[in-house]
């Protein structure tokens, strides 16, 4: 996203104020004429970050489109919430077929605008980290290989919460859920398991590559921006907590969102042709604990010092990996 | 136009008539001629106006072609036995979305054991899916069914399978009239969709249905499904004043004038068992044949009446309900309750064993002489399964029972010394 050097932070959140910047970098959110793709009265939880996320990644994708687009859903929270007939909370054209087969669906959208003549008319796919990750991985796949001209959305809140929250392959090790119960030796899911989407997304060399997360929207605002400005198979994961999942507190979930990134446990970056071309420095390190302290689904975690080292290991990984801390400090 | 040409070109070169605006592709023995030809056509840009995409699963193929049938492009897509498995959810999820998708299905056996032949349990296990199912008896039909099949689809926004026997027919090179595409543009309008994907006018497509509204969308498949009966015959008709041609519609007759012994059956198998009617009837025997041309819906009625007035009637599938017997049989018993008729199931050619005029010579003469079990498996061979049987009995280790049966037969003997 373009920088600008700003000053002035909101007390104790190091997020820019909106008014502080130039208005064609502010968020979409703060236009009048903002398109409300996914509008109010929908039925997510109090405090869902898919919901927040989806909000600002569709408006910032019409703004991009000047409104010519079209989604196609997973099945998931994000679909159930949304459509439950016959009320809709989508003022976009928007298709929800099934669970493992939205990037299939929209690379059909895209192949019938194109044989249409309709290349204004762009295509985004949306789903969960269960829809994406493992249910509609080989549809995911298949899009990539084939370059197909979608920007697929991801919004991962790390297990399958729609159904009650089960481990998915984007599940991190240790976490409570309803299939890895805090029990016996090795309490929450295993270590070592699951797949990180973004970077399998990067080895098919498609365009470009991002993860973002809710708790700075304007960057997945300019990352959805610059993802409708290519061409052909883009990738934006989200991370979106999930406060019924997690047990966290529904006015937490910027907070948790926050703590993840900056504890390294979710690195930002952004890859094109399978290159990274950029990773969102952290500013002020935070041990993992932290993070895990305000969500339930880790609790075991802070009473186990084998746990707690594994976790500061797993972002310490990252924090080496992405390069998010410079040498030399901020 | 007449042409020699191998039957998958045959409905390649219908379905390219037909102007289809996005093809999926995956491939699946025996279907695969048909997409490859219609892959070379885009290729060399003889057809026009088409994406053509070759997926990664059957899933994938009829996902995609959801996609771009629900933004208004006329789409197909063919596969065969364990694709069409493969793809069961989005089968289902197409015709409840109401999207009307052309699909050939080149019917083989579903394993296991692995069996790449002929026989028709792939598309006998969506029958019930929500789409139509016709059936060809002939490459001729086959490639005059897939141009009814985009009319009468698009007509009542519903899928249509095309049902093909595999290799029988997808492999046969036989003369085929190759119809004009004046006549076929003039048979088949633009595809106008019922509810379409626009930016213009955003709607949001299958969406959440409860308990409240469930009920009335399923008999909403239901009813447009009996309006299809209707609605074939029609476009049958339609067809044949335009390309004159009788093809389609849905139960064909032969030789069923007072004819005391009706076989029933589906698809090509048609037409060895109408040389052996012929034969039969030489010999002063009444004995006719009615093919079901449309399988879903199921012609309750048109069958009804074409039975009620012989004497018994002789089911003739290939496909069996393991636990039960027949699935055609079933349904046909159900169009004729009440009027007393005796019905025989008979399951042959299943995985590609060929069914000879011998065989059906021998099973009906016992027919007609009411000298036959309620259910009949052609040309069994009742010593191997006994043989397996007894294995089964006497050792719980036995082995494998198809690799054991193998064996028996001497394949494996054969592959060793060969």
């Amino acid at each position: 996203m373009p920088h600008q050097q700003v000053k002035f932070y909101q007390t104790g959140t190091l997020t820019v104020g909106n008014r502080l910047l130039d208005k064609a970098q502010r968020t979409v959110q703060a236009t009048m004429d903002r398109s409300n793709s996914l509008d109010s009265g929908h039925r997510a939880c109090q405090g869902c970050g898919e919901a927040l996320g989806a909000r600002y990644a569709i408006d910032a994708a019409m703004r991009a489109t000047d409104n010519q687009l079209i989604a196609a859903n997973a099945t998931g929270c994000l679909e159930v919430f949304t459509t439950p007939y016959p009320e809709s909370a989508w003022r976009i054209p928007w298709m929800h077929s099934l669970f493992g087969n939205a990037p299939s669906v929209a690379t059909g959208i895209a192949a019938a605008l194109r044989v249409k003549g309709r290349q204004d008319v762009r295509v985004i796919a949306q789903g969960g980290d269960g829809g994406t990750t493992d249910i509609g991985f080989g549809a995911l796949s298949g899009m990539f290989e084939r370059n197909d001209d979608v920007l697929y959305i991801c919004y991962d809140n790390q297990a399958y919460m729609n159904t009650g929250v089960q481990r998915s392959s984007a599940t991190p090790g240790s976490a409570r859920t309803a299939t890895t119960m805090p029990l016996g030796a090795e309490p929450g899911a295993e270590f070592d398991k699951g797949k990180n989407v973004p970077l399998i997304a990067m080895a098919h060399g498609i365009p470009y590559v991002a993860t973002a997360s809710v708790d700075r929207l304007h960057d997945l605002e300019a990352k959805v921006e610059k993802a409708m400005s290519i061409r052909g198979a883009r990738y934006i994961q989200v991370f979106v907590p999930c406060p019924l999942g997690w047990g966290s507190k529904p006015a937490d979930t910027v907070k948790v969102a926050r703590l993840a990134v900056e504890s390294g446990l979710y690195p930002l970056f952004e890859a094109e042709y399978g290159e990274l071309t950029s990773a969102t420095k952290i500013r002020r390190k935070v041990p993992v604990a932290d993070y895990l302290r305000l969500q339930r689904r880790f609790a075991h975690t802070l009473k186990s010092e084998t746990q707690l080292a594994r976790l500061q290991a797993v972002a310490d990984n990252n924090i080496r990996r992405f390069g998010l801390i410079d040498e030399q400090g901020d | 136009m007449l042409k020699q040409i191998e039957g998958s070109q045959g409905i390649a070169q219908a379905v390219a008539r037909c102007r289809p605006e996005v093809i999926c592709a995956y491939p699946i023995t025996p279907q695969t001629h048909i997409v490859e030809d219609l892959g070379a056509m885009v290729k060399s840009g003889s057809l026009t106006d088409c994406e053509f995409i070759n997926v990664e699963s059957e899933f994938a193929a009829l996902s995609v072609a959801i996609g771009s049938s629900a933004t208004g492009a006329r789409s197909y897509t063919a596969t065969a036995s364990q694709g069409l498995l493969y793809m069961a959810e989005a089968v289902y999820n197409a015709s409840g979305l109401g999207l009307p998708i052309v699909m050939t299905v080149g019917n083989r056996a579903i394993g296991a054991p692995i069996n790449i032949w002929n026989d028709q349990s792939d598309s006998m296990s969506m029958r019930d899916a929500g789409w139509i199912q016709l059936f060809a008896e002939t490459n001729q039909e086959a490639l005059d069914l897939h141009i009814q099949a985009f009319r009468i689809a698009e007509t009542l926004s519903i899928p249509v399978m095309v049902c093909v026997d595999g290799f029988i027919l997808t492999h046969a090179y036989e003369r085929m009239d190759i119809p004009q595409q004046e006549q076929v543009d003039r048979f088949l309008p633009p595809f106008v969709p019922r509810q379409v994907l626009d930016p213009a006018d955003p709607i949001s497509m299958g969406a959440m249905v409860g308990p409240e509204a469930f009920t009335e969308v399923r008999y909403l498949a239901h009813h447009k499904q009996m309006q299809a009966l209707e609605l074939i015959p029609e476009i049958a008709e339609e067809f044949k004043s335009i390309f004159g041609r009788d093809s389609g519609g849905l139960i064909s007759n032969y030789r069923t004038d007072d004819a005391e012994t009706i076989i029933v059956t589906l698809g090509s198998v048609i037409g060895t068992i109408s040389e052996v009617i012929d034969t039969l009837r030489d010999q002063g025997q009444k004995i006719g044949a009615i093919s079901l041309r449309c399988y879903r819906p199921f012609p309750k009625e048109v069958l009804r009446e074409a039975l009620q007035a012989c004497q018994r009637v002789v089911v003739f599938e290939k496909c069996l309900a393991v636990g039960m017997g027949g699935i055609v049989a079933a349904n046909v018993r159900m169009s004729i309750r009440g009027l007393n008729l005796p019905v025989y199931t008979v399951i042959g050619g299943l995985g590609g064993r060929p069914i000879t005029r011998k065989s059906l010579a021998e099973l009906f003469a016992k027919a007609m002489k009411d000298d036959l079990d309620e259910t009949t498996f052609l040309d069994i061979k009742c010593d191997i399964v006994e043989r397996e049987l007894a294995r089964e009995q006497a050792h719980t280790r036995s082995g494998g029972a198809a690799e054991n049966i193998l064996r028996e037969v001497g394949v494996v003997d054969a592959a060793k010394t060969a």
